[in-house]
């Protein structure tokens, strides 16, 4: 290359060969900056995708006729589905923090707790049952006719599964190996036991359907207080769903609206979701991301303990005089979701307060959503736990008093505990409110009640 | 490294006249053949295999000495048995949960560690080494060598997984009773299809380290030392995975590559849960998209001068 040649032919040519190179440099580059759209492109798509294909998928309300909120509230009645198989995903933030760590500071303090003590089976329904009050959890459920039923509770690497087969009962805990074991004939001895055991059954008919349970809880509270309305229709698990919701008409209720999604053929509730008054995430959350109608295999309900396997035996556990708490916190298990989030989050605010009293006091005041029950503990303080039993109740107490909203009133002072969906006021003269109202409310009912 | 040179100089020849026969496909196929020869031969690679053995062996026999006196939970008291690697408590049971329990252990650093090291020397090591401009005088064209590499660390991935799995099967049956088992979801399924799934699994671990496979490509095609490769490779892993631990970033877990890491277990549910498994799959093909283009876009213009 000679560019500074003076010849005026050479010079053009220069510059054309110039102008070629810097062309051939340029398009290099145009091509290296080609290659690189590849991965941007990629990651472009892939990123378009993740973000447009749940928004599309949900705009596709499904087509169906109306329906009035009676015909869809004789529909969820009439369902008769027996044969049912398929996974459902429960979201529950009840603006407690971590359960799972009370759980187990409640654990080692209630005389019942499942994972306290030695003598305790890991495998013990009410334990794991009460993971289900915080986070998100996955659980397979299967049901096929009103004997056999299967509720898995999927975790990291492992699975905690109850399974009811005729008249056996399993909770196999494959973290730890661990099986806990009940068969209705040892229930006969013990009156309470028996009562309870009797009811399981007809509970558990009702598996299939976590949320069907659910549904019929809520609709039990049906009344003038309440607002129920069809409100359009969506799609569930793929499948068409009406969306039926319930709505208190009352003031001071936490509880903002219910909602819960039917299937259209089969009138299964496939979808439950209770939205605070407040705003913000769903309290709860429980929903089919898969159902499947068909009749689960038969292997499905087969139980026999691992080889190795720890198996604790209910008579064992009665025999200690712990059964029938847990009893009846697996049958709220296998039944309503919400009645067992709103027991653990009573047993998260109030401790061991329920156990160690009784129900002795227990009043209601007012009635539909904004009921508030009142139940005098007896104990100064108000604290729980700081009464009678106080040992080793420094840490509940720690864990309490850092939850508690000091309130003053007509009734003297006292400490509100507050989730999203229950709150509790401890009086310091011992008395106990607790609902699913707001602050006000309860401190309104205290004054009253003095 | 001579023997490394070697080697490659003896292979390089046999493949140039197989490409002047059959160019295309037969082409390819030595090249990638001479590749595995050349990666599985090195002692390095023995040695990460080796490691990779050792490991099932010693978590059985440490859980031999710890049930040695007859008390077969393997959970402590107060039901401790969630910790430790997955499915380890069922182990003094079945041998086959050893598999298990020896995937559950090395998939969240052993495996991708060895990945890493092989998918980082993959490109930085030839050019370090002073031979990947030997691999391109040859007329493979730097895509198809792109392929051939990533394909050679892919098998690594595989080979690795069985080893591991192959171990721990030997240890676990000469260790512990072989038989039927239970799955987690507490049903029982026979030793055939015992075997079955832990062959899945196998593949579903080998699966997994897709990602990390070609996110390490893509950082040796950046640099011309294989040891930065590596270095960088294996401290994103542990970076990633701290990050993964961390609740506050919860939005941007699901798109750590580990992230659905331990999804493998749910093949041993019954009926298996397949939506993570196949999130983890999808996840996997992203990044070895998006990575694996992004070293080919990087390699194409990429100036070899070693």
């Amino acid at each position: 290359m000679a560019p500074y040649e003076s010849d005026d032919s050479a010079r053009a040519d220069d510059a054309a060969v110039l102008a070629a190179e810097a062309e051939e440099v340029r398009s290099a580059r145009r091509r290296k900056a080609a290659r690189y759209l590849v991965p941007v492109t990629v990651v472009g798509v892939a990123a378009a995708t993740i973000g447009l294909v749940p928004a599309f998928a949900g705009s596709g309300d499904p087509d169906l006729p109306k329906i009035s909120a009676q015909e869809l509230i004789e529909k969820i009645a009439a369902s008769d589905v027996q044969q049912v198989s398929g996974t459902v995903k429960i979201t529950t933030d009840l603006g407690l923090p971590d359960l799972g760590g009370l759980a187990d500071s409640l654990g080692s303090q209630m005389p019942s707790g499942g994972s306290g003590g030695d003598s305790g089976s890991a495998a013990a329904p009410s334990a794991k049952l009460l993971e289900l009050a915080s986070g998100t959890h996955t659980l397979q459920v299967a049901t096929d006719g009103p004997d056999k039923q299967k509720l898995s509770l999927l975790d990291e690497a492992a699975e905690y599964s109850i399974i009811h087969n005729g008249d056996d009962l399993w909770a196999y805990d494959s973290a730890s190996n661990e099986v806990y074991h009940a068969t209705d004939a040892g229930e006969g001895e013990d009156s309470k036991g028996g009562e309870d055991r009797k009811d399981a059954p007809d509970a558990s008919e009702d598996v299939p359907a976590t949320p069907q349970e659910l549904a019929e809880e809520a609709l039990k509270a049906v009344d003038d207080t309440t607002s129920v309305t069809v409100d359009g229709t969506m799609q569930v698990a793929g499948r068409d769903a009406y969306r039926l919701v319930i709505e208190p008409k009352q003031s001071g209720s936490t509880v903002g609206a219910i909602s819960i999604a039917v299937d259209s053929e089969t009138g299964l509730p496939l979808k439950f979701t209770l939205t605070p008054a407040s705003g913000g995430a769903a309290v709860v959350d429980a929903g089919f991301t898969k159902v499947d109608f068909g009749k689960p295999s038969a292997s499905t309900f087969d139980f026999t303990p691992p080889k190795g396997a720890k198996v604790t035996e209910a008579d064992e556990m009665e025999e200690s005089g712990h059964h029938d708490s847990r009893f009846d916190e697996l049958d709220k298990g296998l039944g309503s979701k919400d009645a067992e989030n709103s027991k653990a989050s009573k047993d998260a605010a109030g401790s061991e307060e329920d156990f160690a009293s009784g129900l002795d006091g227990l009043k209601t005041i007012g009635k539909g959503w904004s009921t508030i029950a009142e139940f005098d503990t007896g104990a100064e303080g108000g604290m729980p736990g700081g009464g009678s039993d106080s040992t080793g109740d420094a840490r509940v107490d720690g864990f309490l008093n850092s939850l508690g909203d000091q309130v003053k009133g007509d009734f003297g002072s006292g400490t509100v505990f507050k989730t999203r969906l229950i709150n509790v006021l401890f009086t310091d003269d011992g008395k106990v409110y607790a609902g699913a109202v707001t602050k006000d409310a309860l401190v309104k009912a205290a004054n009253a009640a003095e | 490294m001579s023997r490394v040179e070697t080697s490659r100089a003896e292979a390089m020849p046999e493949a140039a006249s197989q490409a002047a026969r059959a160019p295309g496909l037969l082409w390819t196929f030595g090249l990638f053949r001479s590749e595995l020869v050349t990666t599985f031969r090195r002692w390095r690679t023995i040695a990460l295999l080796g490691v990779l053995a050792a490991v099932p062996i010693l978590v059985g026999i440490a859980v031999k000495i710890e049930t040695g006196d007859g008390s077969s939970t393997g959970g402590g008291p107060g039901g401790g048995g969630g910790e430790g690697p997955a499915f380890i408590a069922q182990i003094t049971n079945n041998g086959l949960f050893l598999v298990f329990t020896a995937l559950a252990a090395t998939l969240p650093f052993f495996l991708p560690m060895a990945v890493g090291v092989i998918a980082g020397d993959a490109i930085a090591g030839e050019a370090n080494a002073g031979t990947l401009r030997y691999l391109l005088v040859a007329p493979a064209g730097r895509t198809r060598l792109l392929l051939t590499k990533y394909a050679t660390t892919m098998t690594f991935c595989v080979v690795a997984t069985l080893v591991v799995a192959a171990s721990a099967l030997a240890a676990g049956a000469l260790l512990f009773p072989l038989g039927d088992l239970t799955t987690i979801s507490g049903t029982r399924i026979s030793f055939a299809e015992g075997l079955f799934r832990a062959l899945l699994i196998a593949l579903a671990v080998a699966a997994s380290l897709i990602g990390i496979a070609a996110l390490g490509l893509f950082i040796s095609t950046l640099t011309n030392s294989g040891i930065a490769a590596m270095a960088t490779t294996v401290g994103l892993l542990i970076t990633v995975q701290i990050l993964d631990q961390i609740p506050q970033l919860d939005a941007l877990h699901p798109y750590f590559f580990s992230h659905y890491w331990l999804s493998f277990a749910d093949l041993m549910r019954e009926p298996v849960y397949w939506d993570d498994l196949q999130r983890n799959l999808g996840l996997q093909a992203l990044y070895a998209a998006v990575f694996g283009s992004a070293a080919w876009a990087r390699f194409m213009a990429k100036d070899v001068t070693a």
